[in-house]
């Protein structure tokens, strides 16, 4: 007797099969791989030796095997470092989205997709070669040290590129469209007749974008800093080509331990590491932003 | 002179319509409220009554004239400084807090403590029915719990004036009118002036102590319910307000007669020159030999029953339409006049309004 649920879970099954094998054979085969790895020793000319050698970890924590690796604070350093650049960009890139969120959700319509498509614009151009022009700009004799020469605003060139504030402001230049769709999503979405409401109560513009607009806008924040802040912790092509090889980030970092230095459990090692924090983070997001959509009416 | 607590000079807006023409919303508007009136503004969408409303609780600024509040000048006051409240069309509840939570948001605001706060909000839902609700969010409400909220939260912090945008029209009938009795006892128990917008006209005339009827961004007609249904000023007032037959003709005395040759007979002796006769629907009775009272012969198209009155739709031998309403306890002269299809509708000629003509 094929009863129609069970008809309903044979259909599910159907649609999910794809998805489901796709994601078995391409992302948890290779994250068993690595964690495998991170947990064994380095082979002398790259490759692995099967033995159990959990002092990756403690190069980066601290408890190293002092004859063969050792510990130094420099990878926890390079840790927050990362932590830190994904932050700010997190933060510069909500500052442009937030505000532009508004203006354009109301505009008319026409408006409103054509600004939308411009957002979108930079895809449709190589992510490297508009990071190389921003190379030219940035470097000493590039056009922003021109225009602020030749404007008499500085006499001598500045160090603009392989900075930090150049790594973020390559990265607020990547990461823009994916703070600006969810955040234009909530903000699209907020009924004005609540700010009237606020107004007509006797709450300020202040206090009214901070008790009705910003708490009724959060969840989309929240998803524009998630989606942000991921991407651009392990983000290594930024850093390589505005940070040079004066700014070091966790990308850069797990990158060179697989390809340069050849150390592939330390490099696997660092991944989980990074992980780990997006985990974590991702853990937070979900709790939090389900707690708010939970109704004690119904349970859910 | 009446005790005003909304005054409005001159006040005038136009708003300019993407195609670049210019509507004018508001021309030149005179309006007193008095303390402890409850006043309805009345008209078709577009006549300028939202405006109005918005005009005076800070949303809409003028172009012209002056918004005095209790004696105050309020023209160029943000909406968060006005001493005016507003229960918005759609309930406008923030759904992020709790009923108490939105309840008590003026006071929260104003600084109010907390302890007093409680209290209070427990008194303004105790007066709406939800006592106890403060803990529910706003969708956990029905729509006429969520009204009675918008509701709480709007006269929590004693407004001067509490202005209503529509705010039944989401309801179904019956929760409609037995709110439309709630709001007028709660205006009596508070004290407050309340002006109340909408385009039903029997929700106007059964809630207001005036009515204003707006068209064209002026303010047709301001009077009590029933000399606006009585004697409207103008066609426009009789036919939006009720149903309604107008006769246009020459007045003499005692009679007027239409350009179709109709006579109505009417109770102003010294009447004369261009006007319009109106008869309202149930100002009709069937007119039986014998009968002396002037009337209409007409040849019925429809009857149709809708409970407590049979609606009686007819053409003169002129052709032109008349509605009359018969109550349904007369169903046996009713089924006489079905069988022949005509009638002779008949009228007390003191009944008869006569407006004066207007500039076509």
């Amino acid at each position: 007797m094929t009863s129609i649920a069970f008809r309903r879970r044979a259909q599910l099954a159907v649609l999910l099969g794809p998805v489901s094998l796709f994601l078995a054979v391409f992302f948890l085969g290779p994250l068993a791989i690595m964690i495998v790895t991170s947990f064994l020793a380095p082979g002398l000319y790259g490759g692995v030796e099967w033995t159990w050698y959990p002092h990756n970890y403690g190069r980066i924590l601290g408890f190293a095997d002092p004859m063969f690796e050792d510990f130094d604070p420099i990878y926890i350093a390079i840790f927050l470092r990362s932590l830190k650049i994904a932050a700010m960009t997190v933060l510069a890139t909500l500052l442009v989205c937030y505000p532009a969120a508004f203006c354009i959700s109301r505009l008319s319509d026409r408006w409103k997709n054509f600004c939308l498509f411009l957002i979108t614009l930079p895809f449709f151009t190589s992510l490297i070669v508009r990071l190389f022009i921003w190379v030219l700009i940035l470097r000493p004799t590039g056009l922003a040290n021109e225009v602020l020469i030749g404007t008499g605003i500085v006499s001598r060139p500045l160090d603009l590129i392989y900075t930090d504030g150049a790594i973020i402001l390559g990265m607020v230049y990547v990461f823009i469209p994916f703070m600006f769709m969810p955040v234009y999503a909530s903000v699209e979405k907020l009924d004005w007749t609540l700010v009237r409401a606020s107004l007509d109560l006797g709450a300020g513009p202040i206090r009214t974008f901070l008790r009705i607009i910003l708490p009724l806008t959060a969840p989309g924040i929240a998803g524009g800093a998630v989606i942000v802040f991921i991407p651009a912790l392990g983000n290594f092509v930024v850093p390589a080509i505005l940070g040079g090889a004066k700014v070091m980030m966790l990308g850069n970092l797990i990158e060179q331990q697989f390809l340069a230095a050849r150390n592939w459990p330390f490099g696997s090692a660092l991944a989980m590491m990074v992980m780990t924090v997006m985990l974590v983070l991702l853990f937070i997001h979900v709790v939090v932003s389900g707690r708010r959509g939970f109704d004690p009416a119904t349970g859910h | 002179m009446r005790d005003s607590i909304v005054r409005l000079e001159k006040a005038a807006k136009a708003f300019a319509t993407p195609e670049g023409q210019t509507v004018t919303a508001l021309d030149a508007i005179d309006l007193d409220v008095s303390r402890n009136e409850f006043l309805t503004l009345l008209g078709p969408s577009g006549c300028g009554k939202t405006t109005l409303l918005q005009a005076i609780s800070g949303f809409v600024q003028l172009d012209g004239g002056h918004i005095l509040i209790d004696g105050e000048d309020m023209t160029d006051r943000p909406p968060y400084r006005r001493p005016v409240n507003t229960v918005f069309q759609n309930y406008a509840l923030f759904p992020h807090m709790t009923v108490g939570e939105n309840t008590g948001y003026a006071l929260e605001v104003a600084g109010v403590a907390k302890a007093e706060r409680t209290k209070r909000v427990g008194d303004a839902l105790r007066m709406v029915g939800l006592e106890g609700m403060e803990g529910r969010k706003p969708r956990q409400l029905s729509g006429g719990q969520q009204q009675r909220v918008a509701l709480a939260r709007a006269i929590i912090a004693r407004p001067k004036l509490l202005l209503l945008d529509e705010p039944l029209s989401a309801l179904d009938k019956n929760l409609r009118q037995s709110m439309q009795i709630e709001l007028k006892t709660l205006q009596h128990e508070l004290g407050i002036s309340f002006i109340f917008v909408t385009h039903d006209q029997q929700e106007a005339l059964t809630m207001s102590d005036r009515v204003a009827v707006l068209s064209g961004g002026r303010i047709q007609q301001l009077d009590t319910p029933r000399a606006i249904y009585d004697q409207p000023k103008n066609s426009f007032v009789a036919t939006f307000v009720g149903a309604s037959n107008l006769f246009e003709g020459e007045a003499g005395s005692g009679q007027l007669v239409t350009k179709d040759g109709l006579s109505i007979s009417h109770g102003r002796q010294g009447a004369t020159g261009a006007a319009t006769a109106l008869i309202r629907p149930e100002q009709f009775f069937i007119a039986q030999s014998g009968d002396s009272a002037p009337g209409l012969d007409v040849d019925l198209e429809q009857i149709v029953f809708v409970g407590s009155t049979f609606e009686l739709f007819g053409r003169t031998v002129t052709g032109r339409r008349v509605i009359a309403e018969i109550p349904a306890m007369r169903r046996s002269l009713v089924g006489e006049i079905e069988q022949s299809r005509r009638a002779r509708l008949a009228y007390d000629p003191a009944a008869v309004h006569l407006l004066p003509a207007e500039a076509a």
